[in-house]
């Protein structure tokens, strides 16, 4: 049998896959708490519509992809503080507008760009080269240090951000911030998942974890594992089944998912007899 | 009461108003808190007793007026530690799990704190508070699986471990037996004790009156909102303004600040 550390493609797309695991729950975390789970889908949407220019350009596609997400960022969270109430709303005009310019772009773009699209839609992590390692690694540990230093004023501002704006806690900038931590988590995914379903790799692994934790820090620490591990074994699975490594990679961690609702159910029931 | 009166001023309300879309919540506002005064904020619902909470706290512009922390005009006021804001609950805490000892400890976090981990003394004051709310036992139990009223308890030990010299509560009372409001009493005798300013925001003084040193009344409509501010009971004519018979839940309403 092939050995998967046979290949130099799938020895970078497994350290694409790992940082992806690790950094998306690490965001999403934060993201579920503000109730904002579907904010990383929208930023997907909104980077499409940079990919679309980039073809149309001829631009690199991640930079722009990243330009335009940081911009929906910054948009969407100026759409949320200006009307607080239709914060969905805002997400689902980022949706349509997001897909329909990426689509678009990309048909106006010369040559067989639509078709390349597909990649950047669904993951295409056996074309990762070095370069993009490096990026991919510089924007994860650029995440990793901003959390690291702003992690509790993320979690005052997700807990309630009028009492954490009494504590001096700027709710604006760390709001903003959360957005623009989505938008670096979702180019990131981009290459390892697809656009589509990189948000899922923020929120499910999140969603399983708090079945069975008791505290944020236990929620953050075993959505990590859950995320490298689905990414991990997902892109290994896909790998000797032949079948793409984003949605494997997903259904991994809906697996994981599952089981631990499963699990969590008599815990739950006994706690609520216990009050 | 006069001792307490010449301690520092806490908060300054200097004609205040606040418009939402032309319509007047706050009128002519003029309130000055010193140091020790253990104030409750009443008035019926929309007599903009929260909105005058969130514009001394820098949480609602404000049309006309000046409002000032500690001597230090809100704009450049920069000593938040020194200030504790305990909700009716914390609505992020359903979402994802959050540990009664997480809750506890986000009281303390600031940017000031930014670039070092909690301190001991720090964690040691987290604990202190948890003790004194009779919650140590439950530190690892997720905070929405608490009753109310322990939530609430939490959300006391929140601000104790903050070693804010100013606590605003927002209705601590709503929701909560008897029994639990006992205990509550309790820990906000604790603070009086320790000189901490508080004001409570509330439809119903029972059980706290005795603590009280002051109560203002909002009433809506008049060319000055505030339309009584002296020691407790507020006087019966005005009663009727202060209290609404929705809001005490299960029971008749009795006037405010008439018990003692």
């Amino acid at each position: 049998m092939t050995s998967i550390l046979d290949f130099d493609f799938m020895r970078r797309a497994l350290v694409a896959a790992a940082l992806v695991g690790l950094i998306a729950p690490l965001v999403g975390v934060f993201l579920v708490q503000r109730r904002l789970a579907l904010l990383g889908d929208g930023m997907g949407h909104v980077a499409l519509t940079g990919v679309g220019l980039a073809f149309l350009l001829g631009t690199a596609p991640i930079p722009t992809a990243m330009a335009a997400a940081v911009l929906g960022a910054f948009l969407i969270e100026f759409i949320r503080y200006r009307s607080r109430t239709a914060g969905d709303v805002a997400l689902a005009l980022l949706f349509y507008g997001g897909i329909a310019g990426g689509v678009m772009f990309a048909s106006l773009a010369p040559g067989k760009a639509s078709s390349s699209l597909n990649s950047y839609l669904f993951g295409s992590l056996s074309t990762v080269g070095e370069g993009d390692l490096l990026a991919l690694g510089a924007l994860c540990l650029v995440v990793v240090l901003v959390i690291t230093v702003l992690g509790r004023e993320l979690f005052a501002v997700s807990l309630d951000p009028d009492v954490a704006a009494v504590q001096g806690i700027r709710v604006r900038v760390m709001s903003t911030l959360m957005a623009v931590l989505a938008a670096v988590v979702v180019v990131v995914g981009m290459r390892v998942v697809g656009l589509l379903l990189v948000s899922a790799i923020m929120i499910v692994p999140v969603a399983a974890a708090q079945q069975v934790t008791r505290s944020f820090r236990a929620t953050a620490v075993l959505a990590i594992v859950i995320g490298l591990v689905a990414s991990v074994s997902g892109l290994v699975g896909s790998f000797y089944v032949e079948v793409p490594p984003g949605p494997t990679i997903v259904l991994v961690a809906l697996l994981a998912f599952a089981v631990l609702a499963t699990i969590a159910m008599p815990i739950r029931r006994r706690r609520r007899e216990a009050a | 009461m006069s001792m307490e009166r010449t301690g520092q001023e806490v908060v300054l309300v200097d004609r205040l108003c606040v418009e939402f879309d032309g319509e007047h919540v706050l009128e002519n506002v003029d309130v000055t808190i010193h140091a020790g005064e253990f104030v409750a904020l009443l008035g019926p619902n929309g007599s903009g007793k929260t909105t005058l909470i969130r514009a001394v706290l820098g949480l609602q512009p404000y049309d006309h007026g000046r409002v000032a922390l500690f001597g230090t005009p809100l704009s450049s006021f920069r000593s938040w530690e020194r200030i504790a804001l305990v909700p009716q609950r914390l609505p992020g805490a359903s979402s994802i799990p959050v540990s009664v000892w997480e809750a506890v400890l986000s009281g303390l976090i600031s940017p000031k704190r930014r670039w070092r981990p909690f301190s001991r003394a720090e964690k040691a004051a987290a604990t202190q508070a948890l003790n004194d709310v009779g919650l140590w036992g439950k530190r690892h139990a997720r905070l929405d699986t608490l009753s109310g009223g322990q939530q609430r308890r939490a959300l006391i030990a929140r601000a104790l471990a903050s070693g804010a010299d100013l606590l605003v509560m927002d209705e601590p009372t709503a929701g909560v037996d008897s029994e639990h409001v006992a205990r509550l009493t309790e820990n906000l005798a604790v603070l009086r004790e320790r000189g901490t300013t508080v004001i409570v925001v509330t439809h119903d003084l029972a059980g706290i009156t005795h603590l009280v040193t002051r109560a203002i009344v909002l009433d809506p409509g008049g060319r000055e909102s505030v339309v009584y501010d002296g020691p407790p009971p507020v006087p019966t004519t005005l009663s009727d303004h202060v209290h609404h018979h929705d809001d005490a839940p299960g029971g008749a309403p009795s006037a405010v600040g008439l018990e003692t």
